[in-house]
């Protein structure tokens, strides 16, 4: 009995020492969602809430009522929309990238060839934007510059400015990033398929494709179905840096996704109340959407995601 | 693997195999090659793209007048201040609340670490988000790029997981000669967890280092830029930067091939900020998987 109460008080000063950083997150990760009250006012950047008219659901009927608005966010749902569904189409791309990989001989340059491609992912979207701009731009860019000199153009193009296929440029620029880091996770699965699979297979005569459909893609389709789930979990997070980086006047209509059209409103715009209409149907979407993975999660793999 | 008889379709598909590799392999290396090769060249060829494939009329003027930049010294030292306070930070803090939440008997274990880890799957929106800091005092704050960031959820599970697996009897024994938490935290649960730590350190810092949107949120004193938001703002005001750099402040006449421009300054910039993820990026790589074996990820 003593020595459980020892452990009581224990588990207590415990408790006091970490106190500070529960507070944190406190402060950084729950205190926000009070900041979801704004959207029931009309409030002003500067104001006191208390000074500011309380208008209940007007924020929120106007999404559907104001046909102005009720467009704006058709567009830029369909923006978001599209740029998931092209991220979840492209996504065998990393686990193909791995299968092709291991078939590469030379050790050295399949090493070579994964450490190189993961740079990408580690530098900012601003140096993404960066690079693209030395690549693509007009006068200085080194493709223009390439292709005029091969004479297979005779007047610059300007890509970056380019409001045509902004979806598919954004979707490259991401592949770009991620795909050589994507790849890693399907080189440790597939590494960590048991051998005398591959053997047995070579001795019932398959070649190299039938080794893949039958042995690799089955090997990894776990993991494949866990990062699918969560790209579905995360269909409406689009995040919104690349796309802040790479908007400009020409290109705005089709790359604002949902977060960028948050900013956009909400800082630039200074239309708080709305914006926090807006953000706040977004959170409860994307919370309702993580619930529906794992429950599909729990019904196909018995294992839950979260 | 058994090797396959030499057939036209094996070469083939080894011939195509590595041609893609290659291709994209040069996709990804190619461009920073090129950026830093006319940061190295002749300044008047490198403005009208001259230089394609090797560097011209070397010089490295580039980077030591790159600093006259106004804001480009104060924005490196708060780049690299928030990726060493901030990796130090978070550390300390994540490791400590993944080894307090490895103790079965933390006073409502369960609650307070699903507390933590349900902050992983939703946010209030970024607007919200901001009006909170604000009202926090986090606008123009230096604190607001790296107190934030001390939890990191994610990484208190790994840690946790991670601890878990190192034998009791070694805390065990130091808690009989009587050292209270602290001590058993930074003497032996510490020390033992040096390749998660190591993980934690890569991930947190290249996170810092790159960081962008909190500047673009909270951050209107240009003193506390950092060297991404310096980098943004130069790509799209770069013109007026190297005008003002032109009009050398003791009117001197300058060789017009080492002479700033648009371009140069560009370029500098990106190498400065892209060098020290070179460095650390091979390691990166390495640690991640290291630490999702160790850790054993749920999932």
């Amino acid at each position: 009995m003593r020595e459980g109460s020892g452990l009581k008080a224990a588990g207590l000063r415990l408790f006091g020492l970490s106190l500070p950083l529960l507070l944190v997150v406190f402060l950084f990760s729950y205190l926000p969602l009070y900041g979801w009250i704004y959207a029931f006012y009309d409030y002003h950047a500067g104001m006191k809430l208390s000074d500011t008219e309380f208008v209940g659901f007007r924020h929120f009927t106007e999404l559907i009522d104001n046909p102005v608005i009720a467009n704006e966010i058709v567009r830029v749902l369909r923006n978001t929309f599209a740029m998931s569904l092209l991220g979840i189409a492209t996504s065998p791309l990393p686990a193909l990238f791995a299968i092709f990989l291991l078939e590469v001989r030379s050790r050295t340059f399949r090493k070579l060839v994964q450490t190189l491609t993961t740079l990408p992912n580690f530098i900012s979207w601003i140096l993404v934007y960066a690079v693209a701009w030395s690549v693509f731009s007009v006068g200085d860019g080194f493709l223009n510059r390439l292709l005029l000199e091969l004479g297979w153009i005779e007047t610059e193009i300007n890509f970056l400015a380019s409001s045509d296929h902004v979806w598919l440029t954004m979707l490259g620029y991401s592949l770009w990033k991620g795909l050589g880091w994507g790849a890693i996770i399907f080189l440790a699965a597939i590494a960590s398929i048991d051998h005398e699979q591959y053997e047995a297979a070579t001795v019932d005569g398959a070649g190299r494709f039938q080794k893949m459909r039958h042995v690799t893609i089955p090997g990894i389709l776990p993991t494949f179905f866990v990062l699918l789930l969560l790209s579905i979990a995360n269909f409406i997070n689009s995040g919104m840096e690349q796309y802040f980086i790479f908007q400009n006047p020409l290109n705005k209509d089709k790359i604002e996704v949902l977060d960028l059209y948050v900013y956009n409103q909400g800082m630039v715009g200074q239309s708080i109340s709305y914006a926090t209409v807006v953000s706040m149907l977004k959170s409860l979407v994307s919370v309702a959407l993580l619930f529906v993975a794992n429950t599909l999660s729990k019904a196909v793999r018995k294992e839950s995601i979260i | 693997m058994v090797e396959n008889p030499k057939t036209i379709g094996s070469i083939a598909f080894h011939l195509i195999n590595y041609g893609v590799f290659a291709i994209f392999t040069i996709a990804c290396v190619f461009p920073f090659y090129y950026i830093f090769i006319n940061t190295i060249s002749d300044n008047s060829l490198s403005s009208s793209g001259q230089i394609l494939l090797l560097p011209q009329g070397i010089h490295f003027n580039n980077y030591a007048e790159v600093f006259r930049v106004r804001g480009l010294g104060s924005a490196a030292f708060v780049s690299i201040s928030r990726t060493a306070i901030g990796t130090a930070l978070t550390l300390v803090g994540t490791s400590f609340l993944g080894y307090a939440f490895s103790r079965p008997e933390y006073w409502r274990r369960k609650l307070w670490y699903r507390f933590v880890i349900v902050t992983m799957y939703f946010n209030a929106g970024i607007i919200p988000w901001f009006v909170t800091m604000k009202n926090l005092g986090m606008v123009n704050n230096f604190w607001a790029y790296v107190l934030p960031s001390i939890v990191a959820p994610f990484f208190v599970v790994l840690f946790k997981t991670y601890v878990e697996q190192i034998p009791a009897s070694l805390e065990e024994s130091a808690q009989i000669d009587g050292a209270g938490y602290g001590t058993r935290f930074f003497r032996i649960v510490f020390p033992l967890s040096a390749p998660i730590l190591a993980t934690i350190v890569v991930f947190t810092s290249v996170g810092q280092w790159n960081s962008f949107m909190d500047t673009l949120f909270l951050i209107r004193d240009s003193k506390l830029y950092t060297l991404q938001f310096l980098l943004y703002q130069y790509l799209n005001e770069v013109n007026a930067v190297a005008a003002s750099l032109r009009s050398s402040p003791q009117g001197q006449l300058v060789d017009p091939s080492r002479l700033l421009t648009a371009t140069s300054i560009r370029m500098t910039i990106s190498i400065v900020v892209v060098l020290p993820i070179l460095c650390v990026y091979p390691f990166l790589q390495r640690y991640f998987v290291k630490g999702l074996l160790l850790g054993a990820v749920k999932g």
